[in-house]
């Protein structure tokens, strides 16, 4: 049944190709702004004959076989890289699935053409026809899916890596300005960023500021104080800073007890302390 | 048979562990270090283990009791070096040594136990 598929793509030839790109541009999802036609024209012929060489590379094989071997080793890499740049460049999931099923017509169309005599034939063969298509069509979803998720995974560490800046306040003394919810995984590399700042700048007072963290359960805190006892193994000392009115509450009436930490309500009031323990303080100079 | 050598520099006796605490190590060390204190009673005890790179419960809990035995003999111990990952290991371990005193390198271990570094 291959056969008769990569008789009648070989047969169809230019022809085939120039149907699927009129159907791919002249759909209502075509990405005009992404895509220009020759590309389509050029994509859409690769992927032909990119077809034809697995099937004639696959033989005759079980229709119900799946796309991991290796004749079709071929068509995942260039499905895989197809698509992951459509991805990249910021296409629907409908835009992409478009590619393959606008394939559909234009080869049934030639199949009709082939085996019209034989109704029982062509009924086979566009079944086996249809089961390639959708197989291909699941492999590309996974792909695409795939591509998305790593364009998030990098998002988000970005964002973890700007959301924890280590900032030198005074010699010795540094400030953790911590923006957005602390989890888990922010606090693990919150941990290792400051202990490795603390070392670097041989500091001994840390102060993380809380302001920007929009609410502090039990887990929160937990996480806080698991980065204090750390900063303490290594010889520094850690100030909260930053815990507003409503925080305060939050944590009287969750019960959340930092234990032995100094906490203050604002960056200056720990800068203060923080001072203190470096010998030093802040006076007036009398001038204005 | 290997041991962790230590130091006495003036009043402070300094233990300097540069390699991976293996058991039967550690608790040697722990011995040594009360057969020190008792003979030089020293004004505090300086651990570094800026060394030591991987901790487990049980090099945590040895290090514990070298404290508690050299501050029962009437000394203070300092621990100074941690590296951040093995501060996170003991941290995560659920060991954060609550009694035990820390400073970030030897100079400032002798400055906690009140005396100015030599040099």
């Amino acid at each position: 049944m291959t056969s008769v598929l990569v008789e009648v793509l070989n047969g169809a030839g230019e022809e085939l190709v120039d149907r699927w790109v009129s159907l791919q541009t002249e759909s209502v999802l075509f990405r005009a702004d992404l895509l220009a036609p020759e590309q389509v024209r050029e994509e859409s012929s690769a992927f032909v004959s990119q077809l034809c060489e697995s099937l004639e590379r696959s033989g005759a094989v079980d229709p119900e076989a799946t796309l991991d071997g290796e004749p079709w080793e071929g068509m995942r890499a260039f499905l895989a890289a197809l698509f992951r740049s459509r991805a990249q460049r910021g296409f629907e999931p409908d835009e992409v699935a478009e590619f393959l099923l606008l394939f559909k017509l234009p080869l049934f169309e030639a199949l009709q053409k082939e085996l019209g005599e034989d109704p029982a034939k062509l009924v086979d063969a566009v079944w086996d026809a249809t089961r390639l298509m959708d197989r291909l069509g699941l492999y590309t979803t996974q792909v695409y899916a795939r591509a998305k998720e790593e364009v998030i995974a990098r998002q988000r560490e970005e964002l973890l890596e700007l959301s924890t800046p280590v900032v030198t306040l005074w010699e010795g003394i540094l400030a953790l300005p911590l923006i957005g919810t602390l989890d888990s995984q922010r606090t693990q590399q919150v941990m290792e960023v400051l202990l490795q700042e603390i070392v670097d700048q041989e500091a001994s007072v840390a102060i993380l500021d809380i302001t920007g963290v929009p609410t502090v359960d039990s887990a929160t805190a937990q996480h806080l104080v698991r980065t204090m006892r750390a900063a303490r193994l290594i010889g520094a000392e850690c100030i909260i800073s930053g815990i507003r009115p409503q925080i305060a509450q939050t944590m009287v009436t969750l019960g959340i007890d930092l234990g032995q930490v100094e906490s203050r309500s604002t960056m200056a009031g720990a800068l203060r302390v923080a001072f203190s323990r470096r010998g030093r303080k802040v006076v007036a100079t009398g001038e204005a | 048979m290997e041991a962790v050598p230590i130091l006495r520099v003036g009043d402070v006796l300094m233990v300097s562990i540069q390699v991976d605490l293996h058991d039967q190590l550690a608790e040697r060390l722990a011995g040594d270090v009360a057969d020190a204190v008792a003979k030089h009673d020293p004004k505090g005890v300086l651990i570094d283990i800026s060394g030591v790179e991987v901790v487990d419960t049980f090099i945590g809990r040895v290090l514990g009791h070298i404290a508690q035995l050299a501050r029962l003999m009437g000394s203070r111990v300092v621990l100074v070096g941690m590296r951040p990952a093995v501060a996170i290991t003991l941290v995560e371990l659920g060991m954060d040594l609550p009694g035990i005193e820390t400073a970030l390198n030897v100079d400032r271990g002798f400055r906690a136990l009140g005396l100015e570094p030599p040099g």
